[in-house]
């Protein structure tokens, strides 16, 4: 019997093929007293049964949970007030608010970023650090078995730079990427988009930069205090911008500097800075994801 | 007209979303996903939400795929001949990240 690995275990859980009985009792046993004891044919019978059994009770429950959670959801939607009726619960006075002095008070034409970093602004510092603390534990978890014994992958054998098309086409894209990712986040307050969407794009050029030039490349490129200073710059910012309302309060959450003429670029007060800090947060993490994953450090 | 191209798109985020859970391979089950996110994103334009709709594409059918091959790659569940997570007897086979 081969020997298996926690890797291939996982491998055949995911895919369902791992047959319990058949992969663990057929295994010779580490210990010799343990040997001994293990009557194979008795409890061999016994685990094929138990294990039969196991799988018929959780298909039968996994598909009468799944039944009851559709069952449940279509009922709710069936009992949802009609879309944009008057007497709906989500019509109030909050919504009124947004709707109609949302650009006024905040000076944002996108109502939708005047919600979420002036009036909710408090929230989007919270996201920002999810993704923050999330970096961290990926961080963490890649580090784990110290510094000589990394997870690292085994080395690059597709060779995207080779490609005439490939890196022909990337010189084209990326710049595009990236001009079309820093329009996002500029605009965040005048049109659809914003720090999250425009920062996962600049990402995106950045991680197809690193997947065809290389992790050797990109990150000499691309360097580690780089991206860390960023990051703590980016979020830094934010935090300050925005946590003076724990000193006054928490109630004036209002923005001092006033919004200016709504339209105009330089508009909508703390929205457009706050949105490229959380741009360059969203940013290096997506990218810090990618190479940590794929080459086990920065 | 704009009935029918709903239809088609909500049809084929059940079959999306269908689809994944029962495919075996998993890298398929990643490009599915991945076509899943593309549909949801023309749907969110259709609901009038842009904003969600620039996050979805540039996210979910971009960055968490990118990520869900990563993940998969490293763990040795997809390689070059698509073996999606049988197991594999040598561990030097070239190794051809899809993207």
């Amino acid at each position: 019997m081969k020997k298996i690995d926690k890797d291939s275990l996982l491998g055949l859980w995911l895919t369902g093929d791992l047959n319990l009985t058949d992969r663990l009792y057929t295994d010779p046993l580490p210990h010799p007293e343990e040997t001994e004891k293990y009557q194979p044919g008795h409890d061999r019978k016994t685990a094929v049964r138990v294990t039969r059994c196991f799988q018929r009770v959780y298909t039968v429950c996994a598909a009468l949970l799944c039944m009851v959670f559709a069952a449940v959801m279509l009922l709710t939607v069936a009992n949802l007030p009609p879309y944009g009726a008057d007497d709906a619960p989500t019509v109030n006075e909050v919504a009124e608010r947004y709707v109609e002095k949302g650009t006024e008070e905040t000076g944002a034409v996108n109502t939708v970023a005047g919600m979420i970093l002036d009036y909710r602004a408090f929230d989007t510092l919270g996201e920002s650090f999810v993704l923050f603390t999330a970096m961290c534990a990926v961080t963490v978890l890649m580090n784990l078995r110290g510094k000589h014994r990394r997870l690292r992958v085994e080395t690059e054998t597709v060779d995207y730079h080779a490609d005439p098309i490939v890196r022909t086409m990337c010189k084209f894209v990326i710049p595009v990427i990236l001009v079309f990712g820093i329009y996002i986040l500029l605009n965040g307050h005048l049109s659809p988009g914003g720090g999250f969407s425009g920062g996962a794009i600049l990402a995106s050029a950045f991680i197809i930069f690193a997947m065809v030039w290389g992790e050797e490349r990109a990150s000499r490129t691309i360097r580690v205090p780089v991206i860390k200073g960023v990051t703590l710059c980016a979020l830094g910012f934010y935090a300050l911008s925005k946590t003076y309302s724990f000193f006054t309060g928490a109630n004036h959450l209002h923005s001092i500097i006033s919004p200016g003429v709504p339209g105009r670029i330089l508009s909508a007060g703390l929205i457009l800075p706050l949105n490229v800090a959380v741009g360059f947060v969203v940013c290096c993490t997506m990218y810090s994801f990618y190479m940590y994953f794929r080459r086990g450090e920065l | 007209m704009m009935t029918a191209f709903r239809l088609i798109l909500l049809s084929g985020l059940v079959i999306c979303a269908v689809a994944t859970a029962l495919t075996k391979n998993l890298k398929q089950a990643v490009i599915i996903y991945m076509a899943y996110s593309v549909i949801m994103s023309v749907i969110w334009i259709l609901l009038e939400s842009p904003d969600l709709a620039i996050t979805e594409a540039a996210v979910g059918a971009g960055i968490t795929g990118i990520l869900f091959f990563l993940t998969l790659h490293r763990l040795h569940l997809i390689d070059a001949d698509d073996a999606g997570g049988k197991e594999k007897e040598g561990e030097e086979d070239a190794h051809e990240e899809d993207r």
